[in-house]
Formats: structure tokens, C-alpha cells, sequence
């Protein structure tokens, strides 16, 4: 099988920006991809695009050049990204295509995603009566992990403060203020345990990825990043997951993040005592802690200690979230997750600038998790 | 002003002095399911029968909401009038984990284990005075007072 490596990264900063379109952003973010691989686009055989707010991520091709290529629109909720890159990967490995990109662009409006139960196949009285609030299993998840395994309060305005202060080095990130960890537990309770400043917002942003086949690499890049795995999970009964009124009594099953994480190190070859630098689904400081060992990264209980020692820290044994994750650039669903591909990628090059990990990193870890119960994980390597 | 209504039907037995929720056993593997549905999520079965849950259980885990939900989907008239609540979701032994607003408030006084009972309780006030009721767990403390 031909092996895809990624040649070229593209990312619009991430914010709010008005009067521009998703559609300008995720253009933008292309063409910065398309330069950094040196392709041209009508080099671009196939594409794959995500988005939650544009029905017609597709029609980014009337920006980009009338070529005639598929290009396909993906949905995924908040792994919409992970199934652009699986995809376009794939079709490198297949032999169909020589040349292909992944597009992830969103502009979402402020506040909490308000959204009606049955896009999620849940009656309605669920949202009348205030349940369908997806920010509540992010509460309950870590408010029973805490109690599971002494996890403490500290801990969640630590990654919090972590990810700020790496947002605070990246000048495409949202959120570039540093904030201490008093301050962050000063801010308000919105779930308990959880705080406002512990929480991710919906934004704006594009990141697009262009593709090669790998025997074909040296055209384009002396740093070509291999796509070693990518791997997508939905739910299975017995888990306790996002949107759901109940869930069995004695069946339990993990989170897909663990049967996504697991299927990823083995069709990598790749194990987790070999990633270099994570990149974990943030949508709160709980989830980083929890997602620490539901990809593998350490077992449940020593985040505790491994925060306090600064091991996920940019200059620690295991960096997560070097760019700001979720917390520091926000979340425009359809890009997120190329985002994280961005910066795994710049850390794999060794171009990360004042937020180089130490050392010369090998492989790179994304994982995103989201509604109604879905993972993907993509390892990355040299 | 008209009778107290239940959010929706189907979905637990009213009026009642002692309200359940209305869940379905799949008749090919027995799983039990909440809300109730004909159609089974372990075996793929279209026959299901209706069945009552149980009232009594524990708190595996809660949370707050501390602002007002988006509306829609969030259809109650306290605009100017929100008070936080609970939600958690709770272990009804041998049955099914299933999640409910809480009608206490406060985290502090409230903890995974306890033991919880079901009621029903208006979650909303329609200008009329109309009430529309929702299901909710108590604990059992505060279930066993308001009795």
C-alpha cells in the first residue's frame, strides 16, 4: 500500500472575525497550505472538506479553481477533521489520487451550541426541560473521574492555565492572555466542577492539509510528515457519553477515544510510550486530564501528578495541547481538528519556534472527541 | 389557568402518587431502555414492551447549570427569572443509569452514592399560571419530607 505523507500546512488564525465569511477563511487557509507545499491547485486531484455552519463546504472550489475534482463535504461533528485527513490520506493509499487536501472551516455564532434534540435523534421535552446541554456530560464525566480517582480542583486550573499560556506564544491562537490559576478559579461555576475559564468557546477559523504520495514527497519537501494512522470510533452501548438520557445498567464499554486510540497505535505500529507530543480534545481542562489516559498517554489517576510535575508542559517529558488546544484558539468545529494537525506538524519539522518541544520529536498524537459519541485519532511521524 | 401538564406523554405515569418513568425491555435480549423505544441498541430488535422503572436509586455523578440554557430547544418563561439547577444521572439498581434534572440545587449538598427518589415537579410556568411538569430526582431525605 502507498504510504500519504502531509507536505504542506495551512492555518487561518482563529477568533472572531466579522464581516468575513468561513468560506474566505478556509480559502485563505488553503492557499497558505498549497505555498508551503509548493502545489499549485490544479495539482490537487481530490479533496475533503468539514464544516458544521457551511451546508456546501464543497463549494470552496469556486475559490480556489474550477478543476472538476471530487470534493467531497464530511461531517463528523467535532472529529469532522480527523475524517477530512483519514480520507484524503486514503486516497493516496489506495493509489487513486497522487495529490489530495483536507479543508476544515466554521464561523459560529457566540454562546453556547444551542441545537434541537433531534438532530441527535432525542425527543424534544429533553431539550424543553434543559438537558440537552452538551457542557453538563463534560461536568459529569470529570466530576466522577475526580471522584473515581483524586483527581483535584487545582488540577483543572493548572491545564487550564497550561493552554492559555501556550495560546499566549502562538499569534494565530484566540485567547493569547495568560491567566493564572487564581484567576481561573475565581472565574464562575458554569457545570460543576467546571469554570468558565475552564471551558472552550465556539469561534471562527479554517486549516487545510495538503497530501502527497510518499515515493513522490521529494518533489515537494525535504520534511515530508507521515500519516501513520487515523482512525474514527462512534459509541458503543455501555459507554457514558455526550446526549444521552440513559445508558445501561452492567454493560460497560470505554469511550470511543479508547477503540479509536487503541486502533491507532496498532495500525501505526507505534506504541504510547513512543509519542513525542499530544494533541488532545480540550473542550474543558477535565476532558484534557481525562483524554490523558483514555489515548493511553499514562493511566487513570496519575494526571494528578504528572500536571504538577509540568510533564505536559512544552518543556515537559509529554507536551499536550503546545498550541493552546482548544481552550487557547476556540473551536470552529469543521477546523479544529486540522489545527491540531498544523501544529504536530510544525513540531515534527522542528519550526514551532518558542514553542519547539525539546528534543528532535519523532511522533505526533491528535485525538478529537465530540458528539453524539464519536472519536478520531491521527498519529503523525517522522 | 388549566391543570398541570406533563412535558411530554409517554413518558412517565401521570397523575400518580407515585409517578415512574416509563422505559421498554426488548422482548428478543431484555435490554432496557429509557426513553422507551421499539427499537433495541444491543440486539436490533423491533419488539419491545413498555415497562416501569424503578423510583428509587443512586446519584452516579451531577453537575450544575449555573446559566440559562439556549432557547430553543430550552422552552421555559424565566427569562428574567432563572434559577440554577442540578442534573446528574442516577443508577436505578438492575435497570438502567438515567439522567434528570435534580431538585437540589446546591453541589454542596450533594454527593455520588446518595440515595435518590423520583418526583415530579413543574419546570415551567406559563403566563396563565399553567404549569408544565417535568420529571426530577430528590434525595431521598428531601422526597421522604416533602411525602
Amino acid at each position: 500500500m502507498m504510504e500519504a505523507v502531509i507536505i504542506g500546512v495551512g492555518l487561518h488564525p482563529f477568533g472572531r472575525f466579522p464581516g468575513k465569511s468561513a468560506m474566505d477563511m478556509g480559502t485563505e487557509a488553503t492557499r497558505l497550505a498549497l505555498a508551503d507545499a509548493g502545489v499549485t491547485w490544479p495539482q490537487v486531484q481530490a479533496g475533503y472538506v468539514g464544516s458544521l455552519e457551511v451546508a456546501n463546504p464543497d463549494a470552496i472550489i469556486g475559490r480556489l479553481g474550477l478543476t472538476g475534482i471530487p470534493l467531497r463535504g464530511v461531517f463528523n461533528g467535532c472529529a469532522t477533521s480527523g475524517t477530512a485527513l483519514s480520507m484524503a490520506a486514503r486516497a493516496i493509499e489506495t493509489g487513486e489520487h497522487d495529490i489530495t487536501v483536507a479543508i476544515g472551516l466554521d464561523k459560529h455564532p457566540r454562546g453556547a451550541f444551542a441545537a434541537d434534540p433531534s438532530v441527535a435523534g432525542i425527543p424534544n421535552w429533553y431539550g424543553q426541560t434543559g438537558l440537552f446541554i452538551t457542557t453538563h456530560f463534560f461536568g459529569m464525566k470529570i466530576n466522577r473521574y475526580m471522584h473515581d480517582h483524586g483527581i483535584t480542583e487545582a488540577t483543572l486550573a493548572k491545564v487550564a492555565a497550561k493552554n492559555f499560556r501556550n495560546a499566549s506564544l502562538n499569534d494565530k491562537a484566540w485567547r493569547r492572555t495568560p491567566l493564572s490559576e487564581q484567576e481561573i478559579l475565581a472565574s464562575p461555576v458554569l457545570n460543576h466542577p467546571l469554570r468558565q475559564f475552564m471551558y472552550c468557546g465556539p469561534d471562527e477559523g479554517a486549516a487545510a492539509i495538503v497530501l502527497c504520495r510518499a515515493d513522490q514527497a521529494h518533489k515537494y519537501t525535504s520534511t515530508p510528515i507521515r500519516v501513520r494512522a487515523g482512525v474514527l470510533r462512534s459509541r458503543r452501548l455501555g459507554a457514558f457519553e455526550v446526549q444521552s438520557p440513559a445508558f445501561p445498567v452492567g454493560e460497560h464499554a470505554p469511550s470511543p477515544t479508547v477503540d479509536a486510540s487503541r486502533a491507532a497505535y496498532e495500525a501505526a505500529g507505534i506504541g504510547p510510550e513512543d509519542v513525542d507530543v499530544a494533541q488532545l480534545q480540550d473542550t474543558d481542562s477535565g476532558s484534557e486530564i481525562i483524554h490523558m489516559a483514555e489515548n493511553g498517554l499514562c493511566k487513570d489517576g496519575e494526571q494528578e501528578r504528572l500536571i504538577a510535575e509540568g510533564a505536559t508542559e512544552i518543556g515537559g517529558r509529554l507536551p499536550v495541547n503546545t498550541d493552546g488546544g482548544l481552550l487557547g484558539n476556540g473551536e470552529p468545529i469543521g477546523a479544529s481538528g486540522l489545527r491540531q494537525i498544523h501544529e504536530l506538524v510544525h513540531q515534527l519539522r522542528g519550526s514551532a519556534g518558542a514553542r519547539q518541544v525539546a528534543g528532535t520529536p519523532r511522533v505526533g498524537y491528535a485525538h478529537l472527541y465530540g458528539a453524539p459519541g464519536v472519536s478520531a485519532v491521527t498519529i503523525l511521524s517522522t | 389557568m388549566t391543570a398541570p401538564k406533563p412535558v411530554a406523554e409517554d413518558l412517565f405515569t401521570w397523575p400518580s402518587d407515585e409517578p415512574r418513568l416509563i422505559g421498554s425491555e426488548c422482548a428478543d435480549c431484555s435490554l432496557i431502555s429509557f426513553p422507551a423505544t421499539d427499537h433495541c441498541v444491543r440486539c436490533g430488535g423491533s419488539d419491545a414492551r413498555r415497562r416501569l422503572l424503578s423510583n428509587r436509586g443512586t446519584l452516579w455523578t451531577f453537575t450544575t447549570q449555573g446559566f440559562r440554557p439556549p432557547s430553543p430547544p430550552y422552552d421555559a418563561t424565566d427569562l428574567d427569572s432563572f434559577e440554577p439547577y442540578s442534573v446528574g444521572y442516577i443508577d436505578l439498581p438492575g435497570e438502567v443509569v438515567v439522567e434528570a434534572r435534580l431538585t437540589e440545587p446546591d453541589p454542596a449538598k450533594l454527593a455520588i452514592g446518595r440515595p435518590m427518589r423520583m418526583v415530579v415537579t413543574p419546570y415551567t410556568v406559563a403566563e396563565d399560571g399553567t404549569e408544565t411538569l417535568t420529571f426530577a430526582f430528590a434525595p431521598e431525605d428531601d422526597a421522604a419530607e416533602e411525602a
